[in-house]
């Protein structure tokens, strides 16, 4: 059975990969329809597989598997190989990343029907797929960084997939270079533990755990600094930019530069939690640190209410679900930070459905603005658009915590952990997610309302071609609404408290936080209902209602509130200055450092000084010495037999 | 009997000779050409009294070599300075300066 587990396994990778070769290359051969539907087919296979897999690992309680597949090199007894680990984790995120990957692809065939780069993007997205593949389903993490550099490739591409626009281009390099910064501190974690641990692989390092704990480093002579804190702390800066957290966040948004069917797969469902599902899988090295789990847990809590709040203020409808996208990972972090690994990654999972079909909603009602992304020129698309707006409330109502939808008992799950954390910058963290329910509920349901209801308040001539997108526009839309409302129900007793996760999360008995909880839990009907008394819930209804009254009601509220308050507003506005920041002391400081070095260090040291600087010398030195030189014969013989009587006196004596 | 420091001493001051040739001329570079071989000469006169008193005949082969080559020499410079000469119509050595930086 292993032999042909691993073909299996092979084959998902595979699928997807042969897709992009297909699309890529021969997308001019294959036209159109050809690239489709190879990437389609690709990311099909791999899907079924994965569901397979699923079952057969997760319900059946098959065997995992985890070996080497090729050996790539072998260097003084290190080996660097390509191997696939498949447990618990695994698995589930498989599904994820190939159930959502094959939703975008259908609705891609919609949004970009008419672009001329279609191929191309089919190509990329599938290239895509198997780079994520390859990173959750790595086993060493020589593997993990192929698979994260990867996808941060493709995330490069994907963002400047329209490369003649100034923002794009701006915006690509933009992401490039944070994620540059995060993954310097990634491989600085991976030398850390190469270095500690002499293997690359999981399984070893994970073993080797009690033989390093407590070890110290000398990073500044004559401080010790506990070796775990310092990799993981490292590893997590990795995840920071990956997982864009305060303060690695700003590509995010401006990621959104992309064709929305990218937003919805790569900036939120998938490539976004790659940084989530890398610490869950080192919670056998995170669980050493609390030093750690405290910096996780406070960097998380932090992007979960500040990223909110930008929300608040922004128009353009996709930067409103990008923003939802940094505070909702804020959570995931607040929970790795709290050893909830499990909620974690269930919220990661939950979150992968509803949020994709957040974008996939706000893409379609792109698709029928023709391409205009502004709310304030919105309104009333309830009619017109009954698919898009059913699903865009589903998404909502899931993304705020509605009880009985999935986002519910993942975010809830979250919250009740954080409470009953004892780490240190838990109680900070517990007021960050509390107070992060209500703002949720209040821009989600700004921007749902902006939408979908109230005056419809676009031109004439849009309003006349109103109407719902194809059918592989919205069939998605439902396909990822079904999980959106029941995936939480059927998996929060499993996968939030149960032992789902089996040896694939480890966490130590005092920051078994969710053990804790699940002693009190009685099934997912009874954690809806009790949820009714209880402070989330109430948070998000007042959130909604705000909403309601603020921007159906009385809208000349949040108005007065712009100009009373045009200090926040403008703080808000300009997103905490984070941009202009980076902008002026990081681009601006490396230009000064930049211009310094090359006026005084290559200018004048180097050219100055070393070049010109000889040749200077020589010409002043010769300038002196021509003066000896009169081209009289006697002269020079008279030189030279100085020259002889002196060495033939040195000699002598 | 003449001692070996007689030569040494006729040597020396063919030497000295020949040296003050070359840098007391202001006219003719012949005379240097004619010194420089007056300066290997006594050199030879050197060479054969050592090989006399010591009794080593290989001093006197070596004069035959110093001869060959200075009588080359002599000839090559001869050719040399009758070029000179077409070239700048002068053999004064104060006018041969062209090497001057």
């Amino acid at each position: 059975m292993s032999g042909n587990m691993e073909n299996i396994y092979l084959g998902i990778v595979l699928s997807p990969l042969i897709g992009a070769i297909i699309a890529g290359f021969f997308g001019h051969r294959v036209g159109r329809s050809g690239a489709h539907w190879a990437t389609i087919i690709g990311v099909a296979i791999s899907c079924a597989l994965s569901i397979f897999v699923f079952k057969y690992i997760n319900i059946d309680g098959g065997e995992k598997f985890n070996g080497s597949i090729y050996t790539w090199l072998v260097s003084d007894g290190l080996k660097f190989e390509v191997g696939f680990l498949v447990d618990e984790l695994t698995s589930m995120m498989m599904v994820v990343v190939t159930f959502v990957s094959l939703m975008v692809h259908i609705y891609t065939i919609g949004y970009m029907k008419e672009d001329p780069g279609y191929q191309r993007f089919f190509s990329y997205i599938s290239l895509f797929t198997f780079s994520m593949l390859m990173l959750v389903m790595a086993n060493n993490f020589m593997q993990l960084f192929f698979g994260w550099e990867a996808v941060g490739l493709v995330s490069y591409l994907l963002i400047g997939f329209w490369y003649t626009r100034d923002t794009a281009i701006y915006a690509n390099m933009k992401a490039f270079l944070v994620n540059r910064v995060g993954d310097f501190g990634f491989l600085l974690g991976i030398a850390g533990v190469l270095m500690y641990f002499g293997s690359l692989d999981y399984a070893t390092v994970f073993a080797g755990v009690s033989k390093v704990n407590g070890q110290t480093m000398q990073i500044i002579p004559g401080s010790d600094w506990s070796v775990m804190t310092v990799i993981c702390i490292s590893l997590f800066i990795g995840a920071m930019g990956k997982s864009a957290q305060v303060p690695l966040h700003v590509w995010l948004p401006d990621s959104m530069e992309g064709p929305t069917p990218i937003s919805a797969l790569i900036h939120a469902a998938t490539m976004v939690t790659a940084g989530i599902f890398m610490v869950t899988r080192m919670s056998p090295l995170f669980e050493f640190s609390e030093t750690a789990l405290s910096f996780v847990l406070v960097i998380g809590a932090i992007t979960a209410l500040f990223m909110g709040f930008l929300g608040l203020v922004q128009n353009d409808i996709k930067r409103v679900v990008a923003y939802s996208t940094l505070s909702q990972l804020g959570y995931m972090t607040v929970a790795l930070g709290a050893s909830a690994y499990a909620a974690g990654v269930f919220h990661l999972m939950t979150h992968a459905f509803f949020k994709a079909l957040l974008f996939l909603g706000a893409g379609s009602v792109i698709i029928a603005m023709h391409h205009e992304q502004d709310m304030r020129k919105m309104g009333g698309l309830r009619k017109y658009m009954p698919f898009t707006w059913i699903t865009s409330l589903v998404g909502s109502l899931a993304l705020i915590g509605t009880p009985f939808f999935s986002g519910f008992y993942s975010k809830d799950s979250i919250i009740e952990a954080v409470a009953h954390s004892s780490i240190a910058g838990s109680g900070f963290a517990y007021f960050a997610v509390l107070a992060g329910v209500f703002i949720t509920a209040l821009y989600s349901f700004r921007m749902y309302f902006l939408v979908f209801h109230g005056k419809e308040r676009m031109d004439e001539h849009t309003r006349e071609h109103l109407h719902e997108t194809d059918k592989v526009v919205w069939i998605p839309l439902v396909l990822l609404a079904i999980p959106s409302v029941v995936i939480g129900a059927i998996f929060v007793g499993d996968m939030a408290f149960g032992n789902f996760f089996g040896k694939a999360i480890f966490v130590l008995p005092q920051h078994d936080v969710l053990g804790e909880l699940g002693k009190e839990f009685h099934g997912w009907f009874g954690m809806a209902v009790h949820s009714l008394s209880t402070l989330p819930f109430w948070f998000a209804a007042s959130g909604v209602a705000v909403a309601w009254f603020f921007y159906m009601k009385r809208p000349d509220i949040p108005e007065w509130f712009e100009q009373k308050l045009s200090f926040v507003h403008n703080v808000l506005v300009n997103k905490y200055f984070a941009d202009k920041f980076n902008e002026v002391v990081f681009a601006g400081g490396s230009r000064g450092i930049g211009k310094l070095l090359w006026q005084i260090g290559d200018v004048k040291i180097i050219d100055g000084l070393m070049v010109n600087g000889t040749a200077k010398t020589v010409g002043f030195v010769s300038g002196v010495i021509r003066h000896i030189q009169t081209g009289y014969l006697y002269h020079y013989a008279f030189a030279m037999i100085i020259g002889l009587i002196v060495l033939m006196g040195l000699f002598v004596l | 009997m003449i001692a070996l420091s007689d030569y040494l001493i006729l040597g020396a001051i063919m030497f000295s000779l020949s040296v003050a040739g070359i840098f007391l001329n202001r006219k003719n570079i012949i005379i240097i050409l004619m010194s420089i071989e007056l300066m290997l000469l006594s050199v030879n006169i050197n060479f054969i009294a050592f090989s006399h008193f010591l009794g080593d005949l290989s001093g006197q082969v070596f004069v035959f070599f110093i001869l060959t080559v200075a009588a080359a020499e002599a000839a090559i410079g001869l050719a040399i300075l009758v070029v000179l000469f077409r070239n700048k119509r002068t053999i004064d050595v104060d006018e041969l300066d062209s090497m001057k930086g």
